[in-house]
């Protein structure tokens, strides 16, 4: 999976959003998702063609948590650290979820295929505890269970990879 | 459309979604389509019904027969048995904890029953998808009837008097805010509304449920403030947390628009005004005002000192009308029905003094160690035993209640003694909690009321824009100091500290979020000061929380030797064999908790 985004998709991007400075973010936020993180050349471009300067792009793609300069994983494990998650358990899920993908929270896998994010609060609560799989939500999810989830995720992603 | 028979509600809240309602429904069209009962029963799926810890929820309407907790292979046996044979399935309906009857009808279950719905209206009640449901309840006529039989003037005195007080954290009364937007000067007329749908309050999802499943309650109570303010745009502030809110208002949007409910000269009265919607990028704060204005017109969500309002100059220095999602969803009703219709619930007399009570409903999402979590819509003044127990049914597993926190990272947590205590937005900050947006914590004697302090401060710390210095640097320090306080390296003084710190946040933070962040650390010292002493003196959490202050156990009288623990275990501390007693060796254990997360027998203890 490609982590870039190319000038033409950056323009088609600007052009969505009708070059507009209020739509920035949303214009930033495009980009995010196409290429999992912002890279310079589309922040340039999305200066240069909306005409804000670099220094507030860079403000903005610090500030939010949406965002990030360097390459997310192509698959997001979001564990929710919200208040009634953090009492039935977040925090001993988080430390599983490291564990199991050998990373600490906020970073990727070496091989690019998972980042791990807390999370504020999914607005779930009452399936506390929480996480998601790219845009898959599961409730209930302790310590013991969590290491099943990701394995069966990480079996069907392969077989998806030979397919 | 032909009348059915019957209609069966699936929920399709995100809550009941993620535990695959919509396999059920899929099960449920399979199964109907099999029987010929096409013609006569319809699948219709809806919003949240709010009791999201039993779902996937299924209504059958009309006689109001409750299911829970259904999975799809339990549907053709369902079909069959309740459409047709008219039995209802025993096993698949409510049965309270504890009890042994079952409750078939969704009126009569506890955590439906002391609830008064006017934000909540049409939960469980529509296709959010289908403007036509919203209409055939009700929907747009409180907007008909202010654009064709009141005058502007008249919409925002029914407001006023409604006594409407913004439910998004701060209670400020909605009539007198949309009065002073009205009256601010403006060069050429341009006046805006906007809709908070940030949401970012951990604990809070009341918002997310009002927006998925009726959105347009939100688009209706708009276009009124809009035509009361003489605003021409809108604009909503959702948070990309919740996409399927994003695309719901953009469906409703749409519906609006082609009714002629939104755009040029709508409903024929000459009155003109569209809404264009924004996705936040993941700030909490910005949900406040001025920081989410701030963020509308492109730039980051630093908040700014307020004595110029934003009612006066917001965005983009135009008097702006900032509103929470749940504020707009109660504006329709009241039009509709009446100030003196919403005054007669809740506390105290706003007739005089818009500040004097708090009227009307509020929603509350319940969560934490309690029997039933999810979303309620309760009077204001219903005390917290009655939401607790009566509503909630009480502390889960039999343990016992420590602490309801309100108000999330704003609000504070408060004791069992305090129970009785009739909630609206006075006596809970009187209290030193806050209604905050609705949030409600429960939580039992195994939760650390130290760690739940710094918890929050964690995440007020990493939320602090940084911009003034007395909620960058006060937060930075508390952080560290509760910090050491759960490893167990708590000093004499670090209390006063804390309260020192907290004095000064409270003083000259620039934001809301600075001066209400020592909330939830005052509160707890307040009413919890032992467990403060206990962490620092004795070096115990009572809890078996901190880390640092307890070890892993296992309680010999309930081990069954089933050796999941030790299977769980990923640094190999556990030793037993099959059937005999297992034992944590303490110079291995790292205190993980997993095997406490394992162990079906509650046999992994915390001393
Ligand atoms: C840090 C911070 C976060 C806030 N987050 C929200 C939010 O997520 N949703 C919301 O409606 N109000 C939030 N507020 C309150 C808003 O500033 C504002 O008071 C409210 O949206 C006004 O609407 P209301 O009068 O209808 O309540 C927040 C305030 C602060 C200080």
């Amino acid at each position: 999976m490609p982590v870039e985004v190319s000038e033409a998709q950056v323009h088609e991007i600007v052009e969505r959003w009708q070059r507009s400075e209020s739509f920035v973010i949303e214009m930033l936020q495009d980009v995010q998702h196409e290429a999992r993180h912002l890279p310079r050349s589309a922040l340039e471009q999305i200066s240069r063609e909306v005409g804000v300067p670099m220094t507030r792009l860079y403000h903005l793609a610090t500030f939010f948590k949406a965002f990030s300069l360097e390459p997310r994983g192509e698959h997001m494990v979001q564990v929710c650290v919200g208040s009634a998650c953090h009492v039935k358990g977040a925090p001993r899920l988080v430390h599983a979820c490291e564990r199991h993908l050998g990373i600490k929270s906020g970073e990727t896998t070496a091989d690019g295929k998972f980042s791990l994010e807390p999370v504020r609060c999914l607005g779930c609560c009452g399936l506390a505890a929480v996480l998601t799989i790219d845009d898959e939500l599961h409730g209930h999810v302790t310590s013991a269970n969590v290491e099943r989830l990701l394995k069966r995720f990480q079996k069907q992603e392969k077989k998806a990879e030979v397919t | 459309m032909a009348v059915k028979r019957l209609h069966l509600m699936v929920c399709a809240g995100t809550g009941c979604v993620s535990n695959k309602s919509m396999e059920v429904k899929a099960a449920l069209e399979t199964e109907i389509e099999k029987h010929g009962l096409a013609a006569e029963v319809d699948v219709i799926p809806t919003g949240c019904n709010g009791f999201c810890g039993v779902g996937p929820i299924l209504l059958v309407q009309p006689d109001g027969i409750f299911y829970q907790q259904l999975r799809p292979r339990d549907i053709p046996h369902l079909v069959e048995e309740h459409l047709l044979k008219g039995r209802p399935v025993q096993r698949h309906l409510y049965t309270p904890p504890g009890e042994k009857g079952t409750i078939p009808l969704m009126s009569d279950i506890p955590f439906f029953h002391a609830q008064v719905l006017i934000a909540l209206r049409n939960r469980g009640m529509i296709d959010p998808e289908k403007i036509e449901d919203y209409i055939a309840r009700e929907g747009y006529q409180a907007a008909a009837k202010a654009l064709t039989t009141m005058s502007p003037q008249e919409v925002l005195d029914v407001v006023k008097a409604s006594g409407l007080r913004g439910r998004g954290g701060g209670g400020f009364p909605t009539g007198i805010k949309w009065e002073s937007t009205k009256r601010a000067p403006s060069e050429n007329g341009t006046r805006w509304v906007i809709c908070n749908a940030d949401e970012g309050d951990p604990g809070a999802f009341m918002d997310r449920s009002i927006i998925e499943g009726d959105p347009h309650s939100v688009l209706e109570g708009m276009i009124i403030g809009a035509y009361a303010i003489g605003a021409t745009r809108g604009f909503i502030y959702v948070r990309q947390e919740y996409p399927l809110a994003l695309k719901r208002f953009m469906i409703a949007l749409n519906q609006a628009r082609e009714s002629g409910l939104l755009g040029e000269d709508i409903l024929g009265t000459g009155f003109s005004f569209d809404i264009e919607v924004h996705r936040g990028a993941g700030a909490f704060v910005c949900g406040e005002s001025t920081a989410l204005m701030a963020s509308l017109e492109g730039n980051v969500g630093e908040p700014r000192a307020k004595y110029i309002h934003t009612v006066e100059r917001g965005l983009w220095n135009m008097p702006s009308c900032l509103n929470n999602v749940e504020t707009w969803a109660n504006v329709p009703p009241i039009i509709l029905h009446g100030a003196e219709w919403f005054t007669q619930l809740g506390t105290g007399d706003v007739s005089e003094n818009p500040w004097g009570g708090s009227k009307g409903t509020k929603v509350f999402s319940l969560a934490g160690k309690i029997n039933n979590t999810g979303l309620v819509e309760v009077p204001m003044g219903i005390t917290l035993r009655e939401i607790v127990f009566d509503i909630g049914g009480g502390i889960a597993n039999g343990k016992r209640l420590k602490s309801v926190q309100t108000g999330g990272p704003s609000g504070g947590c408060l004791p069992e003694e305090l129970l009785d205590l009739e909630v609206d937005f006075d006596t809970l900050t009187a209290a030193g909690s806050m209604m905050g947006s609705g949030g409600m914590l429960v939580m039992d004697e195994d939760d650390c009321m130290v760690d739940f302090a710094r918890f929050y401060i964690d995440f007020l710390m990493a939320e602090s824009c940084g911009k003034c210095t007395p909620c960058r640097e006060g937060l930075r320090n508390m952080n560290m100091i509760l910090q050491r306080i759960c490893d167990g390296k708590g000093q004499e003084g670090d209390i006063e500290l804390l309260e020192e710190i907290s004095a000064c946040m409270i003083d000259a933070a620039l934001c809301a979020l600075g001066t209400s962040a020592p909330n939830p650390v005052l509160s707890t010292i307040k009413y919890f000061r032992e467990e403060y002493e206990e962490h620092i003196r004795e070096g115990k959490c009572r809890a078996g929380v901190c880390k640092a202050l307890i070890t892993y156990k296992v309680d010999a009288d309930k081990c069954s030797g089933c050796t999941l623990c030790a299977r769980a275990c990923p640094v190999n501390a556990i030793t037993g064999e099959t059937k005999k007693l297992h034992v944590i060796d303490p110079n291995v254990c790292d205190r993980c908790g997993a095997c406490y997360d394992a162990c079906t027998f509650d046999a992994i203890i915390r001393v």
